[in-house]
């Protein structure tokens, strides 16, 4: 047991007051007495010395008791406590101090506690945040070297919804060829972070393609990638190769989560339009020649029987001149005539025909109502098809049996015939006759309500195949019959150098995307996740209906809380009616300026474009919608998505000021206004104001975009009423 | 006995020998322009065989052959196409819709009339 030498002290402490205390009284008192009273006060007292001493005895162990008691409960608790503070302090052990001593100490206990708890509580904290900070750090590097190493491609990367992620500036000037109003958005309609990829491409077509990168993955393929081959609304060919982004947290059940998708972009159009030159020709010079042969070789054969007569030996020289004439001119046609449009022969990729039946099978079944299997597949088969396009040929076939004919049940057929596969789209019941169905094959395909520009033979001369209709008698069955080419030995080798190992290239290694938030209202969502169009137009006058026209707009995005300045917008616009001199100082656009500049009808759906899916932010924004919203019946454009107004949102930050135009914002924010008056410096610091007004807002209770307008909504009626 | 030979092309210069060439072994000849009227013409004067060209204009010669085999009373009609396409899927389309034959211009006419000869031999 610990011997505390200063609880013995205190102990002691007493007696020894005590007995200093008696000792020096004695003393002062013996010194201020003659000699015969000390000897008289000591006889006195030495025969009761005993009697004294036992007096201090019992008075001081009292008193040290007490002091003891003392000691313990306000010095040693408190040393203690400090001492286990020191632990708390010097360690990082969780555990809670046993509060003991006084009240005081109790409660200074039970603070320490509370500081202990809320210490770990910040680590854990600390730690989170480091933990993400390094992952981020992870994934920008992996990122970037992702992209280092696809410099010479296109590359864009998105996540499962479509939204863009990460371009490179090679992607940026490739979709700016792409655009079909180059001029005016210059691709930035198309291309910026968080828009979505399907503004460029055929949502069905991504969603195509992720299916089969999703069946490859499973099947463990080395390569998981998919390819396709589109044609953009600018009529651009694109051939994309997309390779998944796999999820990081790869537990054994999701292996194969993606969370999104590389795309790599490669514009073919010249490369198809040479090659489809060539096979034309090729084509001219093989059908073509073939027929004028068969003439000529038939005609010389004739003139070889003896008994030919004059007559016919004639007939047979007019033959042989005319097609020798023919294909003279077909040859001289040939060289002269090279630049001719003709339907152009896509490219085909690898598919496992199992893979094909089955996604045709669900395609159908989901879209129709009818069912479908697989009654007889060849599990090894491989087929080079555009399986796009021939899934449509197939669905929209299905579609018309079930639509016109009621059929129930659809049963899908692939083997191997010769050197091709043979896949059938079968049906038993009613037959029908060749003339009704026959059509199909050269009518435009219509699928649910879209009608494609494709027909089925064009599909089917695609793979460079045949497509028939057959009926079997005994059977009472029916089939349409499509003869496919089969893959090379390339995939099949490919296949078989399945990768079941969790090795996984370094590059894409990294955890891009956070799950969708698409799900949640929009109003729900918080303001600082939104992505906006932060924009401004400069007009003739302020009276729209009075025929004022918009001369100019520019415009920015704001996209994760970032204003994204080389993301923008400007254009000018030729109003097609005069400038008015005065209103010429302000915005500082002359008539000369717009001459030539496209007219509202043009630049309008450009601007739509470019604010696709974004909240439409402007200073005062009711004038500029205003403008917009009479120009909706022209343009056939309509801005339907939800609008802020840095004026309104001021006006709810600070309700005291009495000024709310852009200036005295900018002022009282701290934006630097720059370049003011024109569009696009007029969005650029409406965007920094409405950067500095959400945190503002916040602080205030207002989180969300449904919480932001109602609040502007109210400051605006208050203001009017006034 | 005399066989009856429909020859379904569009092409003068083709027709010309090929009827020239049938007629010099003994067959009756028909000549039918396009599509439709060489469905017409088979189904009116039902010919032992038909040279059917696959290109013509109406009716192509893979249609024509469909008709033909899917009405019951002309199966006694053999069929052999001509065709400037050599493909094999148009090889096995012919086939599968019902053709006895297919030969790919230009063709020997030794080997077309051997041909003729064989596909009518047995029923004479």
């Amino acid at each position: 047991m610990n011997f505390d030498r200063r609880e013995l002290a205190a102990a002691l402490a007493p007696g020894v007051v005590l007995a200093l205390a008696a000792i020096a009284g004695g003393a002062l008192l013996a010194a201020t007495l003659e000699p015969a009273d000390r000897a008289a006060l000591a006889a006195m007292f030495e025969p009761r010395i005993a009697l004294l001493l036992l007096g201090w005895l019992l008075l001081s162990a009292a008193l040290g008791a007490l002091t003891r008691l003392a000691y313990l409960r306000w010095v040693a608790a408190a040393a203690r406590l400090a001492e286990q503070a020191h632990v708390l302090l010097a360690t990082d052990v969780q555990r809670a101090i046993e509060p003991e001593g006084s009240v005081e100490t109790r409660a200074l206990a039970a603070v320490i506690n509370q500081l202990a708890q809320q210490r770990s509580a910040l680590r854990a904290d600390i730690d989170a945040q480091v933990l993400e900070a390094s992952r981020g750090v992870e994934q920008e590097r992996n990122r970037l070297a992702a992209l280092m190493a696809e410099l010479t491609q296109s590359v864009v990367v998105c996540n499962l919804d479509g939204r863009i992620l990460l371009y490179n500036s090679r992607a940026r000037t490739q979709f700016r060829s792409l655009s079909s109003a180059p001029t005016l958005a210059d691709g930035a309609e198309l291309i910026g972070l968080g828009r979505s990829i399907y503004a460029v491409f055929d949502r069905a077509l991504v969603a195509h393609a992720l299916e089969s990168v999703q069946q490859r993955l499973q099947r463990g393929a080395a390569h998981p990638s998919a390819q396709f081959v589109t044609s953009t609304r600018a009529g651009q060919l694109l051939r994309v190769q997309m390779a998944p982004v796999r999820a990081t947290e790869s537990a054994a059940g999701e292996a194969h989560a993606l969370n999104g998708f590389v795309l790599m972009l490669e514009n073919i159009t010249r490369d198809f339009a040479d090659e489809s030159e060539r096979d034309r020709l090729l084509h001219t010079l093989s059908e073509g020649s073939r027929a004028s042969l068969g003439n000529l070789q038939a005609a010389v054969e004739m003139l070889d029987y003896e008994d030919v007569d004059a007559a016919a030996r004639e007939r047979f020289h007019g033959v042989i001149r005319d097609e020798v004439r023919t294909m003279s001119r077909r040859i001289q046609d040939l060289a002269s005539h090279t630049a001719q449009t003709m339907k152009t022969r896509w490219p085909l990729e690898d598919m496992l025909g199992a893979d094909l039946v089955a996604a045709a099978c669900r395609r159908i079944e989901a879209q129709l109502d009818c069912r479908a299997s697989a009654a007889e597949v060849d599990p090894a088969l491989w087929l080079k098809v555009d399986s796009f396009s021939l899934l449509q040929a197939l669905l929209y076939l299905a579609g018309r049996l079930v639509d016109e004919h009621g059929i129930k049940l659809l049963q899908l057929r692939l083997v191997k015939a010769d050197a091709r596969a043979r896949l059938d789209l079968a049906w038993s019941g009613p037959s029908m006759s060749t003339e009704t169905v026959i059509g199909w094959e050269t009518d435009p395909m219509r699928i649910g309500t879209e009608t494609l520009a494709l027909t089925v033979r064009d599909i089917v001369e695609r793979h460079d195949g045949a497509f028939w209709f057959e009926r079997e008698r005994v059977r009472h069955e029916s089939f349409f019959r499509l003869l496919l080419p089969l893959a090379g030995a390339g995939e099949q080798l490919d296949a078989a150098q399945f990768v079941r190992s969790e090795s996984r290239p370094e590059v894409y290694d990294f955890d891009l995307f956070r799950p969708s938030e698409q799900a949640r209202e929009l109003a729900d969502r918080r303001l600082a996740e939104l992505a906006y169009t932060v924009f401004d137009t400069e007009t003739t006058g302020l009276e729209p209906s009075a025929g004022d026209e918009i001369i100019q707009i520019g415009a920015t995005r704001i996209v994760a809380g970032k204003l994204r300045r080389e993301d923008c917008f400007e254009q000018l616009v030729d109003p097609q009616r005069d400038i008015p001199a005065a209103s010429i100082p302000i915005h500082g656009i002359r008539p000369e300026m717009v001459a030539g500049a496209p007219t509202i009808d043009r630049v309008l759906p450009a601007f739509y474009a470019f604010a696709q899916d974004t909240v439409l932010v402007a200073h005062n924004a009711a004038f500029d919608m205003r403008f917009l919203q009479l120009k909706e019946a022209s343009t056939g454009v309509a801005f339907d998505q939800p609008v802020l107004d840095t004026l309104l949102l001021s006006a709810v930050v600070h309700p005291q000021q009495d000024s709310h135009r852009l200036e005295a914002i900018a002022e009282r924010l701290g934006v630097p206004v720059l370049g003011r008056h024109t569009a696009l410096g007029d969005a650029m610091v409406t965007a920094e104001v409405f950067l500095k007004l959400v945190p503002l807002l916040a602080a205030q209770g207002i989180h969300t975009l449904g919480q932001a307008r109602e609040a502007a909504q109210r400051t605006y009626f208050a203001r009017v009423s006034y | 006995m005399t066989k009856h030979v429909l020859i379904a092309d569009d092409e003068p210069n083709i027709v010309i020998s090929l009827e020239f060439l049938m007629k010099r072994e003994g067959h009756r000849v028909s000549v039918a322009r396009d599509g439709d009227a060489a469905l017409e013409a088979i189904r009116r004067e039902r010919p032992d065989l038909v040279l059917l060209d696959v290109m013509m204009p109406g009716k192509s010669g893979f249609e024509v052959c469909q008709a033909v085999r899917g009405d019951e009373a002309l199966a006694g009609v053999k069929i052999l196409m001509l065709s400037a396409k050599g493909r094999d899927t148009d090889l096995a389309k012919g086939s599968a819709l019902g053709a006895d034959a297919y030969m790919t211009k230009p063709f020997s006419t030794r080997e077309l009339a051997d041909k003729v000869r064989e596909m009518l031999g047995p029923a004479a």
